[in-house]
C-alpha cells in the first residue's frame, strides 16, 4: 500500500519524476565516466557552458505557455553580443572604468533584445501573424543583421579582454545571473499577477480575454521578456567565449525549446513551471555534457542525443496521461 | 477559348527560353569570373575574397565583371543555390571552396557543360568535377607541420588529440588522416599516442564541451591539435582559463588567437599555422583568369604568372592518389609564434 503510495506521488507529479530520472542518469553516467562525472569543477561547467540555454529557456517558457513559439532567438542572441562585441572591438566604450563599462554593455545587449522581442510581440499581437511565421521571419532579419554589421570579422579574444573576465572559468558572474534569473521568475510565475495571466490566456485564450485579461499587452509583454533574456544571453556569450561571431548559437533555438519540453512544458499552452524547465534545462545540459564523455564515437552522438529526447518526452506523455485518468476516476466516484 | 490559351502559354514559354538562350551570350572579349566561398560571416572566408578582387582591380577586369558570393550558411544547399545563379548569368569561371567533396558534383558538371572553367580553392571536390584546385598547403605539408609541433610541444613522447570541425569536413579529415599516416611511418614518432578525435563541429559550445572531456577522460593529455579556427580559439580558452598543463596547436586566425599565444604558462598555445588566405583568394583569381584566356588548361605541368605573388610562376602538380589531376600548391603553412603574432594579428 505505502510503495503505491510513493508510486502515486511519483508518477502524479511530473517534477518529481523528472528529478528522479535525473538523479538516475547523473548515476550512470558517472559510472560510466569512472567517477569523474560528480567533480565540482565538471558540474560548475555544465552550468557555466549551458548558462545561454538555461536562461533562454524561462523566456521561452513564457512565450510557450501563451501558446506561441519564438525561434528568432538566437538571432537576436547573434545581433546583440555582435553589437557589443564590436562596440568593444572598436574601443567606443573605452573612456569608461571596466565595470561601470561591463554593466552597460549588459544593459546595451539586453536593450537590443528587448527592442527585438517587442517588436515580435507587437506583430503577433496586434497584426494576428502566428508566432512561428513571425519568428521565423525575425530570426533571418536578426541573423542577418548581425552578419552585416559585423562586416565577416569576429570580435576575438583580445578585443573582449577584461570584460572576458566576468564569464571566464573560475569566475562566479554566471551562477550569480542564472540563480538570479530563475529565483525572479519563480517568483513571477507563481505569486504575481502577470504570471497567472499568462497562464490565464495559454489555457484559453477567449476565455481570459472575456475576464478581462488584456490579452495583447500580456503577449507583448512575454515576447519582450523572451527578448530581453536572449540579449543577456547575447552578452554571456561573448563574455563566456570571449568572441563575438555572427554564427554564433545557431541552431540553439532548438535546444532550448527541447529543454523546455522535457521540463514538461506543453507546446499547446497553459501548463509548465520553472522548477519544470531548470529540471528539463539541466537534463539537456547534462546529456551535452556526458555524450563526450562517456566514449561514445563523435558521429553516434547526435543520433542518441534525439533518441535520449524522444524517450523522456514519451515518459512524460504517459505518465501525465495516467495522471488525468487518474484525477477522472477520483472525479466519478 | 482553351486552345488560345494553350497558344497564348506556348508563346509565353518560347520567348521566355529565347531570353535564357541569349543571357549566356556575353560579349566574350568581357569574361567574367565569380568566387564562391563557404559561407557568409566567417573572417577566413572574407580574406580570401579580398585577395581576389585585389587581383581582379590589378589585372583591370570591370567591377560588374567579378562576383564574389558568399551562401548564407556552410552548406552544399546553400553553394548549389548560389552556382545555379551564376549559371544562369552565365560567367566565365567560377572559383569555389566546397562545403563537401562530392555532393556538388551534379552541379559542377552542369556548370561545365555550360562551358564555365572550374577552380577549386581552399576546400576540393572531386578531381573530375573541376579543372585545378588551388591548395592553401598540400594535405602533406600541412600534416607534417601539426604532428612535427605536437612532437615538438609534448617534448617527444605521451598522449595527444584531435579536435577537429564537423565530421565530414573535408579539410580536416584529410589532414587527420595523413597525420596519422605520417605519424605511423616514422619511428620517431611512435612514442606519441593519438587518444581520440573529437569533433566540435565549429560551434563554440560543442568545442569547449569537447575540449573539457577530452581533459577529464585523458589525465594524462599534454597536446591538443585542433585543425580547425572555431576550435583552436574555444580550446584555448579553456586551456588558459583552467591554467591546464596541456598545450595547443593546430590552424587559427593570428587575430583570433593573438591573446592565447605566448610561450609562458599563461599562455595555452605555444604556436600554431595557417597560410595566408588573401594569397591564396589571388591565387584562385590569377588562376581562373589563365583557364578564361586559355593560358593553361588544367594539365600537370602547365605554369602561369601570377602577378607579384611570392611563389610565381606557379606550376600545375599531379594530385596524390588522382596523378592525371593537377593542382596548385600557395607554398608552405606559415607559422604564428609569440614573436610574429602581434604583427600579424592586425593583418587578419
Amino acid at each position: 500500500m505505502k510503495f503505491k503510495e510513493i508510486l502515486r506521488k511519483i508518477t502524479g507529479n511530473h517534477e518529481v519524476s523528472l528529478a528522479l530520472i535525473l538523479v538516475l542518469m547523473f548515476i550512470v553516467v558517472d559510472i560510466l565516466a569512472g567517477g569523474t562525472f560528480h567533480s565540482g569543477t565538471n558540474i560548475a561547467d555544465i552550468f557555466r557552458n549551458n548558462a545561454l540555454t538555461l536562461v533562454m529557456s524561462l523566456g521561452m517558457l513564457l512565450v510557450l505557455l501563451t501558446g506561441g513559439i519564438d525561434i528568432s532567438i538566437t538571432g537576436v542572441l547573434a545581433f546583440s553580443g555582435m553589437s557589443i562585441g564590436l562596440l568593444m572591438k572598436n574601443h567606443v566604450l573605452d573612456s569608461i572604468p571596466l565595470v561601470p563599462r561591463c554593466i552597460l554593455l549588459f544593459i546595451i545587449a539586453i536593450a537590443i533584445g528587448s527592442c527585438c522581442g517587442l517588436i515580435n510581440g507587437f506583430i503577433i499581437a496586434k497584426g494576428k501573424v502566428s508566432p512561428i511565421i513571425c519568428t521565423l521571419g525575425a530570426m533571418y532579419v536578426w541573423r542577418g543583421m548581425a552578419y552585416i554589421i559585423s562586416n565577416s570579422a569576429w570580435a576575438s579574444a583580445a578585443d573582449v579582454a577584461g570584460y572576458s573576465d566576468f564569464g571566464k572559468d573560475g569566475s562566479v558572474g554566471p551562477y550569480i545571473i542564472l540563480a538570479a534569473a530563475f529565483i525572479v521568475f519563480f517568483i513571477l510565475m507563481k505569486w504575481t499577477g502577470f504570471g497567472r495571466k499568462v497562464y490565464a490566456i495559454g489555457s484559453n485564450k477567449e476565455a481570459a480575454a472575456i475576464s478581462g485579461i488584456n490579452v495583447d499587452r500580456v503577449q507583448i509583454a512575454v515576447y519582450t521578456i523572451m527578448g530581453s533574456l536572449a540579449g543577456l544571453a547575447g552578452a554571456l556569450s561573448v563574455s563566456i567565449y570571449a568572441s563575438a561571431q555572427p554564427t554564433m548559437q545557431t541552431g540553439t533555438e532548438m535546444d532550448v525549446i527541447a529543454a523546455c519540453v522535457i521540463g514538461g512544458v506543453s507546446m499547446s499552452g497553459g501548463r509548465g513551471t520553472v522548477l519544470g524547465t531548470l529540471l528539463g534545462g539541466i537534463f539537456y545540459a547534462i546529456v551535452y555534457k556526458a555524450l563526450p564523455l562517456v566514449g561514445l564515437e563523435s558521429i553516434w552522438q547526435n543520433l542518441i542525443k534525439g533518441v535520449i529526447i524522444l524517450g523522456v518526452v514519451i515518459i512524460n506523455v504517459v505518465t501525465q496521461r495516467m495522471m488525468k485518468r487518474r484525477n477522472l476516476a477520483r472525479r466519478e466516484i | 477559348m482553351k486552345k488560345r490559351l494553350i497558344c497564348l502559354v506556348l508563346g509565353a514559354l518560347m520567348l521566355l527560353s529565347m531570353f535564357a538562350a541569349c543571357q549566356p551570350g556575353i560579349d566574350k572579349s568581357q569574361a567574367s569570373y565569380a568566387l564562391v566561398t563557404k559561407s557568409a560571416g566567417n573572417p577566413y572566408n572574407e580574406k580570401e575574397a579580398e585577395g581576389f578582387e585585389a587581383v581582379m582591380k590589378a589585372v583591370g577586369v570591370k567591377a560588374g565583371n567579378y562576383i564574389i558570393r558568399h551562401p548564407e550558411a556552410p552548406t552544399v544547399d546553400a553553394q548549389i543555390k548560389v552556382i545555379d545563379s551564376l549559371i544562369s548569368q552565365g560567367v566565365s569561371a567560377i572559383a569555389i571552396a566546397a562545403n563537401d567533396a562530392n555532393a556538388l558534383s551534379a552541379k559542377l558538371q552542369e556548370a561545365k557543360a555550360a562551358g564555365i572553367k572550374i577552380v577549386t580553392l581552399d576546400s576540393d571536390v572531386a578531381p573530375a568535377d573541376r579543372l585545378t584546385f588551388c591548395n592553401q598547403a598540400g594535405v602533406q605539408q600541412v600534416a607534417q607541420a601539426l604532428v612535427d609541433a605536437v612532437y615538438d610541444i609534448a617534448g617527444g613522447e605521451g598522449e595527444y588529440a584531435i579536435l577537429s570541425a564537423t565530421s565530414q569536413a573535408t579539410n580536416q579529415n584529410a589532414w587527420i588522416d595523413a597525420m596519422k599516416a605520417i605519424a605511423a611511418a616514422d619511428a620517431k614518432y611512435s612514442k606519441l599516442t593519438l587518444v581520440e578525435v573529437a569533433y566540435g563541429d565549429d560551434e563554440n559550445q560543442k568545442s569547449t564541451d569537447q575540449t573539457q572531456a577530452l581533459l577529464a577522460k585523458y589525465p594524462n593529455l599534454k597536446v591538443i591539435c585542433a585543425p580547425t579556427t572555431v576550435g583552436i580559439a574555444a580550446a584555448a580558452k579553456v586551456l588558459q582559463d583552467k591554467k591546464s598543463p596541456v598545450k595547443l596547436t593546430g590552424l587559427g586566425l593570428p587575430s583570433e588567437m593573438a591573446a592565447y599565444i605566448g610561450d609562458d604558462a599563461d599562455h595555452s598555445c605555444p604556436y600554431m599555422f595557417l597560410w595566408n588566405p588573401i594569397d591564396l583568394g589571388k591565387l584562385a583569381a590569377y588562376a581562373s583568369i589563365a583557364l578564361v584566356n586559355g593560358d593553361i588548361t588544367g594539365k600537370v605541368g602547365d605554369t602561369f604568372t601570377a602577378g607579384d605573388m611570392e611563389n610565381s610562376p606557379y606550376t600545375l602538380t599531379a594530385v596524390a592518389g588522382a596523378e592525371s589531376y593537377s593542382e596548385i600548391i600557395l607554398g608552405q603553412p606559415f607559422k604564428f609564434d609569440s614573436g610574429n603574432i602581434a604583427e600579424w594579428a592586425k593583418i587578419y
